[in-house]
């Protein structure tokens, strides 16, 4: 798995997706497959694909009948399928509502069947996507199928459509003994209705006329989650199942010479595999799984390679910058450097950081005859389809990928490489298997968030007035790299670089480094005009939906007076911070508190507004939020993965500090309805703020300028 | 090598025929099939695996099958009783406290150990007897008020 080459593609400037080749390549044989099956069998059906057919990449508009995307059960239970996936974000629960708004039925009378490859295919779970895209493709469908069942009423009790309507999943206008619901449409001789095509031009209401959007309806499956009886991927269990371990380099790019496979062969119930680099076991628990594991690791010789430092990472990627990248310029920016009064250039660095999501990595994989079923927690059913096909050389026709809720995802879980190990382990083993990374696997071998430099210029005139700005990102991504400042002369530029660690997706990525690099450099650029950082940052905003969240956030923070009043040396400080992302506008204020004795600091309040357009489910929103801030905080004060010769040195909990409940500030969040405007995705752009916010505040209490993500120096550490 | 280990789970006898240097956690979740308990680091750190060992909660990934011997040992499969949820259970629906929710069960086990031994826990003791649980999706706020909900219906011992 080392010779893989990683690709990023910038077609969206948006996402920052990992694209590579397989994981493994596998040298599997179809006698391999002969052997497992059974000679002579040749099962030519296809996974039974119950719900149609693949639609168009990412779109969902490519489900052409109503029977792809619902399913009306006689006892009136309405199923509507979707490829979107469940990771503790809320998507369950807001299609719910989505898709009860538009039926006319009660929420409890929907039922979502999320993530399964064998539905239609609505594209990954990414790019804060679900409510912009998937929320609509859901309400249209389900309008077209509320006005099926008028037009069907209509026909069988020959009234005009016109004058029917639907509440509680009954047609209304009918004769007194007439009645019409939804569980008719169920009988046989209605049997075909929903394989028409989608009935067009269904009006949506707007959202001042919401029954069930926008309103806070707690999380569909709460239930199952107190008693412990949901069953994420790592919790599924299939007859005669065994438990798969995986043998890992002992350093990125070690390459395995030797292994010997004996000693953990002649253990009971144990299956070794190696298959090129892929050196895999099975049990029937865990713990003999790796027993055998360890067994042949003691045997295995490996040819190590150069991997960096942690500790020279900025260095290496300003030495390794791709010719590829964007770059996006307005004005001339050279003339108004040199027209500035005062120019000011710093950089910013951002670490590494992982998702650790609460469950890690995990797939249940089962062959039955040529077809394979894996349930897996991944926010890409269709991609991990794919990567599977594609490493065990089937077609991806015989696929199906299941994704149970899953415990987190935050943009980590966009891969399927546990699903192909499980996958390949299955068909060694001959049994389904479960293969569940341990966290330090999921530290080490899930890709990461991407570190980078950013250089920032600014120049100002005369009169305080930024007149250029440069922004350079190296490495971190695009998204957001463009200021919302009105500044005559910009300049931005986003550049990759050959990096030594796998990077991927993450919960507000690019734009959380971008946001700090520049909001950061606002606080300087305003302390050098001798201005307000409020003040400043208003004189250059004409955008006034941020401007909306800025004046709300600094209003209830008290912005104005805390600032007159502390504005000498002191042992608290107050920054701020804006920024907009995928369509939507968030504002931070944050309180700070150093310790002179001991130089730590904490943080004792912070004050987030947010605007997304109209509100779906507020209790989801603030729970997304606060939770955004919170996970922000990891990021902003102790989250950084070191490594050295190819080994992670902090991969484990115990030494990757992560929020927790002590860490917690007093959270005042400002939900911003705009029912007047499209909803955008909220699940990430909360998280971008907390940084920026933080590093000035610190800056206003010690005049020290922080300029690294997380937040640290030798002199200061975190409370 | 299994030997037998004999242990109360959720107020009845079991009896295991395991290597005993197993993890509780990997025997619950494997052996038993009991799923509620969640592996989340294997170092006792981030708590999704706490159970009740005689009524203490306990990190599961931390303590082998030849330490429970004898031992009482609740999981969140025993919390309910009869289709009714533990007023800790009811607390966390009520408060909406999950975002993912694979915490969750470790959560409300953690809770339930602290409200055991200290009823009317202080906002001090809450943090200190629930900061060793993580939440990954950082919804702490909504867990704190849970928390402090469900301390607020909980009896003083007679």
């Amino acid at each position: 798995m080392n010779s893989r080459q990683d690709h990023l593609e910038f077609a969206e400037p948006e996402r920052y997706e990992l694209h590579e080749g397989p994981f493994y390549h596998f040298q599997i044989s179809r006698r391999e497959f002969v052997a497992v099956l059974g000679a002579g069998v040749v099962i030519s059906v296809a996974v039974p694909r119950a719900f149609g057919q693949r639609a168009g990449r990412g779109g969902g508009g490519g489900v052409a009948s109503l029977a792809q995307r619902l399913h009306i059960g006689a006892d009136g239970l309405i199923t509507v399928f979707t490829s979107k996936v469940e990771a503790g974000q809320g998507a369950r629960t807001q299609l719910t509502q989505a898709a009860a708004e538009e039926l006319h039925v009660p929420v409890e009378r929907v039922r979502l069947v999320m993530g399964d490859t064998a539905g239609p295919d609505d594209g990954g779970t990414a790019g804060s996507r679900t409510t912009p895209a998937s929320v609509p493709t859901i309400r249209k469908a389900c309008a077209a199928a509320r006005q099926l069942l008028i037009d069907v009423a209509a026909t069988a009790f020959q009234v005009d459509p016109k004058n029917l309507s639907v509440v509680d999943g009954k047609v209304i206008g009918l004769g007194p003994a007439d009645s019409f619901r939804y569980a008719d449409l169920a009988a046989e001789k209605h049997a075909g209705v929903l394989k028409r095509e989608a009935a067009q031009g269904v009006a949506l209401p707007d959202a001042g006329q919401w029954k069930i959007l926008g309103t806070p309806l707690p999380r569909v499956g709460a239930i199952e989650i107190v008693t412990g009886a949901h069953a994420y991927p790592s919790d599924i269990l299939r007859p005669g199942m065994v438990y798969g371990k995986i043998l890992r380099p002992v350093s990125y790019g070690a390459r395995l010479e030797q292994i010997d496979l004996g000693a953990a062969r002649e253990m009971p119930g144990v299956t070794a595999l190696q298959d090129g680099d892929f050196v895999g076991f099975t049990a029937p628990t865990s713990f003999e799984a790796e027993q055998a594991r360890d067994a042949a690791a003691k045997t295995a010789t490996w040819k190590k390679a150069d991997h960096p430092s942690s500790d020279e990472l900025y260095a290496h990627l300003r030495a390794r910058v791709a010719d590829r990248g964007r770059t996006d310029k307005k004005g001339s920016l050279e003339e108004a450097f040199q027209s500035a009064r005062q120019v000011l250039r710093e950089s910013y660095n951002i670490a590494y950081i992982q998702h650790t999501p609460m469950e890690p990595r995990a797939a249940v994989a089962e062959w039955n005859g040529e077809d394979l079923t894996v349930w897996t927690g991944s926010q890409q059913p269709a991609g991990v389809r794919q990567g599977l096909a594609q490493s065990l050389r089937i077609p991806a026709s015989r696929v199906r990928v299941i994704v149970p809720d899953t415990g987190g995802g935050f943009g980590g879980k966009h891969s399927g490489e546990v699903a192909v190990e499980a996958a390949r382990l299955a068909l060694a083993a001959k049994k389904p298997v479960s293969v569940r990374w341990s966290r330090e696997e999921e530290f080490t071998w899930a890709y990461f968030r991407p570190a980078g430099v950013i250089d920032v210029a600014g120049g100002l005139n005369e009169q305080g007035e930024l007149i250029a700005w440069q922004h350079v990102n190296f490495n971190s991504g695009n998204s957001a790299i463009g200021t919302p400042y009105a500044i005559p002369s910009v300049s931005t530029e986003f550049r990759p670089c050959d990096q030594p660690l796998r990077s991927g997706s993450y919960r507000g990525l690019a734009s959380t480094a971008n946001t700090f690099a520049r909001e950061s450099f606002m606080d300087e650029l305003a302390a050098a005009a001798g201005a307000d950082p409020l003040e400043f940052r208003l004189r250059h905003l004409k955008n006034d939906r941020l401007r909306a969240v800025l004046l709300a956030a600094a209003t209830r923070f008290g912005w104005r007076e805390a600032w007159k009043k502390n504005s000498a040396r002191q042992s608290t400080g107050i920054g701020l911070a804006c920024g907009i992302e995928k369509g939507s506008y968030m504002a931070c204020c944050a309180k700070i508190e150093v310790n002179p004795s001991d130089g730590t600091f904490k943080v004792l309040n912070v004050v987030e507004a947010f605007e997304c357009g109209a509100i779906q489910n507020p209790s989801n929103l603030k729970a997304q939020v606060e939770g955004a801030i919170l996970m922000g905080l990891g990021g902003a004060l102790t989250e950084e993965m070191r490594f050295k010769e190819g080994r992670m040195l902090n991969a484990r909990f115990s030494r990757y500090r992560v929020p927790r409940f002590r860490d917690v500030p007093e959270i005042q969040t400002i939900l911003v309805n705009r029912p007047d405007l499209p909803s955008v995705g909220a699940g990430e752009t909360p998280i971008i703020g907390i940084a920026p916010a933080i590093g000035n505040a610190l800056f206003h209490a010690v005049q020290m300028r922080l300029r690294t993500m997380p937040l640290r120096t030798g002199k200061l550490q975190v409370a | 090598m299994n030997t037998d280990v004999q242990f109360i789970l959720n107020g009845k006898e079991q009896k295991v025929s395991t290597d005993n240097r197993r993890s509780l956690l990997e025997v619950l979740r494997e052996t038993l099939k009991l799923t509620g308990t969640k592996y989340g680091c294997g170092e006792g750190q981030c708590r999704a695996c706490t159970v009740l060992v005689d009524g203490k909660p306990v990190a599961s990934c931390q303590l082998t099958m030849d330490e429970v011997t004898g031992r009482k040992v609740e999981t969140i499969e025993g919390l309910s009783i009869g289709g009714e949820l533990h007023p800790v259970q009811k607390a966390f629906v009520q408060e909406q406290a999950m975002q993912c929710g694979y915490c969750v069960p470790g959560m409300i086990m953690a809770t339930v150990g602290l409200l055991r031994r200290i009823p009317k826990p202080t906002r001090a003791q809450i943090l200190e007897g629930l900061n060793g649980n993580i939440c990954r999706c950082c919804g702490y706020v909504n867990l704190l008020k849970a928390v402090e909900r469900a301390a607020k219906s909980s009896k003083e011992p007679k």
